[in-house]
């Protein structure tokens, strides 16, 4: 063997992690390459394995299609078996982003654990720290005494941050799909609200803005003209997105009857937010299962009736003027008071008494370096993030540690249904499907 | 080494069922761990949000209900009715010695990717997994990280390809 037929049959293959061969694989497996979801009859799938092998090893072709595509959504791979364009099997392989977020937890306090949660879904930071905060909270028993400011101060921007989120869908979806001015309008939409983030936070991103007890600091001064300019500026742009997007007959030919998921798959692939919406299933945690003051506000839970990838589109733009009408309530409701409970053991002292009193020194130092001890037991919260259910799973041991830190991402169960949704499809389509599941990485990998 | 749940629990599908902050959470025989969810998907729980473990090798000591065995690892499944609005968590204690449990994924298709999370992370084998790899870390990578005896950032750091 020469050198040069070395290179080309040089070994690249890394194992079972990856798309093989159907020849060694279980049939249960090619089944779930294949994207079967529930259980079908002998018949069905005898029929399918049957198609299958007509396609024989020659005819088709195994490729990779990223990490590093530009439309996987950072550092997505997925192995596709191909028959000519047409899409036999997939296999998400992910892991490129892992960086042992729940075992770093287990080291930080509850405090500093902010920090570490917000990183996960970067796209959606206040929601990841909401849920950890809220779980938090609920192992100390102070769930129900977090002041009402604190609480509308949450829910204002965790409703921000689900427009910010999905004006980052509308940017790279268009993208993806080939409207690349969408990109720079998506954009230009979310600078808009990450700004006001950045004045209130102090960060665009990666706020730990909501901690354990309340959030951060008070809303700044001019806060409320802020959130109107949002406010008043969108309506006008989502309208434009209209007339680029949703009226257009290229997008919507590219995108109708794309990456179809029936109600009964969504369910069993455990897929939430707009995945399960768009099969015609009105859940959301926030009117469902409510938390925070949702149940007080008036909007309306969006859902599709078909299930591809235009009714996810659809579902999006519509959720963010539906955000924004629970933001124009929450303007109207927003109480004065105190944005963090009053409770010693969680709350750091105000600073001004820090100068003049020893114990509040002594306390801001001990609260910041031993953070404050949680009592022992276990709890699960879950909230509405815009990508889906966002769980937050903690068992604590009675130390100022989380014993065990896990987060239920929803991008993580959601990419389980990109083998169903490509099946079948064009290979140019899989960029579309991926685009419609909006999957961030950050959050798969942890 | 385990002290006792101080209320008398209730019981669903033969298993002890505890509040606790709140949340109804059961605890299951890993034998009749399949059983039981077949059990309660037809109650109409219709979906698995979660399904994570967790490692109490270092903690030892927590409170179970009467009769259930305190083991090193935890299998810990988050269930969802939609049509009742409803939560349920399950919790299945896993010795070390044996650390296998049956796989839900033909109960719960969705559970595939997290139980090959948890496969990767802590080193559970679930029989009749379609496909049980590692998902995370590299397939070749040694020891099973959010174990309690895996120590954080412990050197020398693995990396894939490199001359040792």
């Amino acid at each position: 063997m020469t050198d040069v037929d070395d290179v080309i049959s040089a070994d690249t293959f890394e194992g079972r992690q990856e798309l093989q061969s159907r020849a060694v694989l279980s049939a249960k497996e090619v089944l779930r390459e294949v994207g079967a979801v529930l259980r079908m009859s002998e018949t069905d799938a005898a029929l399918l394995s049957e198609v299958d092998t007509v396609a024989a090893e020659d005819q088709t072709m195994i490729i990779n299609m990223g990490p590093q595509h530009p439309s996987t959504h950072g550092v997505l791979r997925l192995m596709l078996e191909l028959q000519g364009e047409t899409v036999l099997r997939c296999k998400p392989i992910v892991g490129y982003l892992h960086t042992g977020m729940e075992k770093t937890g287990e080291s930080l306090t509850f405090m500093q654990g902010g920090t570490n949660v917000t990183r996960m879904d970067y796209a959606s930071p206040l929601n990841n720290e909401l849920v950890f905060s809220m779980a938090t909270e609920k192992l100390l028993g102070i769930d129900a005494e977090i002041p009402e400011r604190a609480v509308w101060m949450r829910m204002l921007l965790s409703e921000l941050n689900r427009m910010s989120s999905h004006l980052l869908f509308m940017a790279s979806n268009g993208m993806d799909i080939g409207a690349v001015s969408m990109m720079l309008y998506g954009w230009r939409e979310r600078e808009e609200v990450l700004r006001f983030f950045q004045k209130v936070t102090g960060l665009r991103m990666n706020h730990n803005f909501i901690r354990p007890g309340g959030v951060a600091a008070d809303l700044p001064a001019g806060w409320r003209d802020d959130v109107l300019g949002i406010l008043d500026m969108l309506p006008a742009r989502l309208a434009e997105y209209d007339i680029l997007m949703s009226g257009q007959p290229i997008w919507r030919e590219r995108l109708q009857g794309v990456g179809v998921i029936t109600r009964q798959e969504a369910i069993a692939l455990s897929a939430t937010g707009p995945i399960l919406r768009s099969t015609g299933v009105a859940w959301d945690l926030r009117r469902d299962m409510p938390y925070l003051h949702y149940d007080e506000v008036d909007f309306d839970v969006i859902v599709g009736s078909y299930g591809d990838a235009y009714d996810r589109y659809a579902i999006r733009l519509a959720e963010i003027r539906e955000s924004m009408k629970i933001v124009r309530q929450i303007l109207d409701r927003i109480p004065s008071g105190d944005y963090r409970i009053q409770n010693k053991k969680v709350t750091p002292p105000p600073r001004a008494r820090i100068d003049e009193s020893m114990e509040a020194l002594i306390h801001h130092f001990k609260i910041f370096t031993e953070g404050f001890k949680v009592p022992e037991g276990e709890v699960y919260v879950a909230i509405e993030s815009p990508r889906g259910e966002i769980g937050c799973y903690i068992a604590s041991d009675g130390s100022a540690t989380p014993y065990r830190l896990h987060v239920r991402a929803p991008s993580f169960a959601n990419i389980q249904t990109l083998p169903h949704m490509m099946r079948g499809g064009l290979v140019a389509d899989a960029v579309a499907v991926i685009s419609s599941v909006d999957p961030v990485l950050g959050e798969v990998d942890r | 080494m385990s002290s006792t749940q101080t209320p008398v629990p209730s019981v669903l599908h033969g298993s002890p069922l505890v509040e606790s902050a709140g949340q109804s959470v059961l605890f299951v025989d890993k034998d009749r761990y399949f059983a039981v969810l077949t059990s309660l998907a037809n109650d109409g729980f219709e979906m698995c949000v979660d399904l994570t473990a967790v490692d109490f090798l270092t903690h030892p000591g927590r409170i179970l209900p009467t009769g259930i065995a305190v083991e090193r690892f935890e299998i810990v499944v988050n269930l969802l009715s939609l049509r009742n609005h409803e939560r349920l968590r399950l919790r299945v204690q896993i010795s070390e010695s044996d650390a296998t449990i049956d796989s839900a994924f033909d109960i719960y298709p969705g559970t595939e990717a997290m139980e090959r999370e948890v496969y990767d992370m802590f080193g559970i084998v679930f029989r009749n997994h379609p496909d049980l790899t590692r998902i995370l870390m590299p397939e070749d990578w040694d020891g099973h990280p959010l174990r309690k005896d895996y120590a954080q950032g412990r050197i020398p750091v693995q990396f894939k390809g490199a001359a040792s």
